[in-house]
């Protein structure tokens, strides 16, 4: 619809129609205003500005590079592939293996609890929320665990796993006392991270779809349920993507759940009997872990190696920075956030 | 269908209900044991930490001595300036990626910001940690600092002042992230309206749209207040993990004194969680952070409703 008026607006352009200027304007010819004759302070805040962010953009341009130079030097192929072992030598503590390995079924687990209980939360939000104060104490809670420092949860995931009845999800040791420590349970502890970011997509994606999209639907005599799951969830797919990707990202960045409830252990430590489900009942670690512990913080005492993890641990999440743009470009570009030039036709709100 | 999602919804609002319960339950002991005394100060908190470890293991016996104010100070110190001095700097990064930056400059910094949203805690601290912390210890503090003080504490690159910039630096993404986008969303006719009375653009940005933005700058303090209050991993590793008050009064040598925020102390001592007295004392602080952080949201929440009125977004 945006598109369509898009098309016919843009050879009839300004309100009275009266004179056709050139449908776009180029850069030199767009009318702007002189910043030579603003008062001195609006000068300097200008400035400011330009200072700030391009600023920004340094800080991560550094931060990037220096993961970069230091990763390539240190990051051998062979790193990847080895299992860590605990030498003091740099040289002869092997690789990191099991890091990703255990980051990469971290955020597999995590996800996989947080994408569909996000999605129905945010559906029920939009599309129901009745009644009212039970909708807004989800919301409430939801902004809470935004915001929420995650060693919270990790304290919290060790009361949680540690009772009995919950023991099937990780070990018993000899004296009967459960470690509550396993991928299964630091997952659904990550998952906490993931969640707020699923549903604020999820909801957000909701609000953008046109209502002649509901309304379609519900004229073809199709019930609220299956309006739902037929018509708005799969329009939506690119922001529950995008909004799941995120919380992959937050999941993946995080250490405190990892020493607290996945035990970062120098090996995974697969436990119990079943193919498959014993290494997600076992205790393990993930990169994150892993850097903290090769750090001059840490006891591994490999800086060369926390370099080398670290770049990888970056690469991921620059993969994943590109994955939610592509996602998101598709909604994005269409919103103009460009003010000061002169309205393009059907931008104007 | 309704019911179902219902159902999810209710359970997962009692699960994140449980997360607050299940802390304060397991924190209580060290406070009854310590009563208010627990936030004040007194004696070598790393001490008494580790008397807990060391200390007899019969429940009758526990040793419950503890005195959190260096803590509490080392939070104070670094998340309130970290958020002082990010504020500012989020609300101009802000104002550039939407106002300001011509199209070509935005759609590189743009994506800058998010990518900084993304980088794990545990890289700045790595970065923080191999390339700021010598380059502080070495160059900037004097021979003179080190010795005027090293009757109590050793100065070292790991301080409060690197702890500060590296958390400002952190939390400053989450903030640009929410103010730009309620900046996005004023509404074009009040721009448009203030330049055709002949305002300038900055005057617009600052009269007219950074003021209906209000309610959004507030909830992005609070938001980021919440991250700096937990971060745990980076403090841990660049703060100096010594759970020292530092002093203002020591002049220029207190901002290369060092702290220990609360949250860097629980993953400090995450391996002596099976011990008892000290398990409870962790929860303590786990506590402390989870109030603090309800407390800022009902601030934030407060002082954003005459707001509203005029302002857009959340």
């Amino acid at each position: 619809m945006e598109g369509a008026l898009n098309a016919t607006d843009s050879s009839t352009l300004g309100v009275s129609g009266a004179r056709k200027p050139p449908a776009t304007l180029r850069r030199s010819q767009r009318p702007r205003e002189r910043l030579a004759g603003w008062p001195i302070a609006d000068r300097v805040a200008w400035a400011a500005c330009w200072v700030v962010g391009v600023g920004v953009s340094l800080v991560t341009a550094a931060i990037v590079l220096l993961m970069a130079v230091k990763g390539i030097a240190y990051l051998h192929p062979a790193l990847l592939f080895e299992h860590p072992s605990a030498a003091v030598a740099q040289s002869q503590s092997g690789g990191f293996l099991d890091p990703i390995e255990g980051t990469l079924l971290l955020t597999a687990v995590g996800t996989a609890i947080a994408a569909p209980l996000g999605v129905a939360i945010a559906v029920w939000l939009h599309e129901y929320g009745r009644p009212a104060g039970l909708a807004r104490a989800t919301e409430s809670a939801i902004e809470m665990t935004a915001g929420g420092p995650s060693v919270l949860f990790a304290l919290f995931g060790l009361i949680l796993f540690a009772r009995p009845v919950l023991a099937f999800l990780s070990q018993t040791s000899a004296g009967g006392s459960v470690s509550g420590r396993s991928f299964l349970t630091a997952g659904a502890v990550s998952s906490l991270l993931a969640l707020p970011l699923v549903v604020g997509a999820t909801r957000e994606a909701l609000a953008q779809l046109p209502a002649r999209l509901r309304e379609a639907s519900q004229a073809l005599g199709k019930t609220r349920a299956r309006t739902i799951r037929k018509v708005l969830l799969p329009s939506i797919r690119p922001g529950i993507a995008a909004g799941v990707v995120l919380g992959m990202g937050r999941i993946i960045g995080d250490t405190a759940i990892v020493i607290f409830v996945l035990g970062a252990t120098l090996h995974l430590t697969p436990a119990g009997g079943l193919p498959g489900l014993s290494a997600l009942r076992g205790e393990g670690t993930t990169l994150t872990a892993y850097v903290r512990y090769n750090s001059p913080a840490g006891e591994g005492l490999a800086p060369n190696k926390a370099y080398a993890a670290a770049f990888v641990l970056m690469l991921i999440v620059v993969a994943l920075n590109f994955a939610v743009v592509r996602l998101g470009s598709g909604s994005r570009r269409k919103r103009p956030f460009a003010r000061w030039r002169p309205a393009r036709a059907g931008s104007a709100q | 269908m309704e019911w179902l999602l219902r159902a999810i919804t209710i359970s997962v609002l009692v699960v994140i209900g449980l997360i607050a319960a299940a802390i304060l339950i397991e924190a209580w002991p060290s406070f009854e044991h310590n009563g208010i005394r627990w936030f004040f100060p007194g004696g070598d908190v790393d001490q008494q930490l580790k008397a807990m470890i060391t200390g007899p293991q019969e429940p009758a016996r526990y040793n419950w001595h503890f005195r959190g104010w260096p803590l509490i100070w080392g939070t104070i110190l670094t998340s309130g300036f970290a958020v002082i001095f990010a504020l500012p700097l989020a609300i101009l990064a802000a104002i550039f990626i939407v106002e300001i930056a011509p199209a070509r400059v935005r759609r590189v910094v743009e994506p800058a910001v998010w990518l900084l949203a993304g980088v794990p805690s545990v890289v700045y601290g790595l970065v923080g940690l191999l390339v700021i912390v010598p380059w502080v210890e070495h160059d900037l503090i004097s021979k003179a600092q080190k010795h005027s003080v090293d009757y109590v504490v050793q100065l070292t690159g790991e301080n409060v002042s690197v702890a500060t910039a590296i958390l400002t630096v952190m939390i400053l993404p989450i903030m640009i992230a929410l103010i730009v986008r309620a900046l996005q969303t004023v509404p074009r006719t009040w721009t448009e309206g203030s330049v055709a009375l002949g305002v300038n653009r900055w005057r617009t940005i600052r009269r007219v749209s950074l003021r209906a933005a209000r309610p959004a700058i507030i909830a992005a303090a609070v938001l980021a207040m919440g991250r700096a209050l937990g971060e745990s991993i980076m403090l841990s590793m660049v703060s100096g993990s010594r759970g020292f008050a530092a002093n203002p009064l020591d002049g220029a040598t207190f901002f290369f004194e060092p702290v220990r925020p609360l949250a860097a102390t629980i993953i400090d001592y995450a391996e002596g969680i099976s011990v008892a007295p000290l398990r409870h004392t962790l929860y303590a602080m786990g506590a402390v952070l989870l109030v603090s952080t309800a407390l800022f949201s009902l601030a934030g929440w407060a002082v954003k409703q005459p707001l509203k009125r005029y302002g857009i977004g959340t």
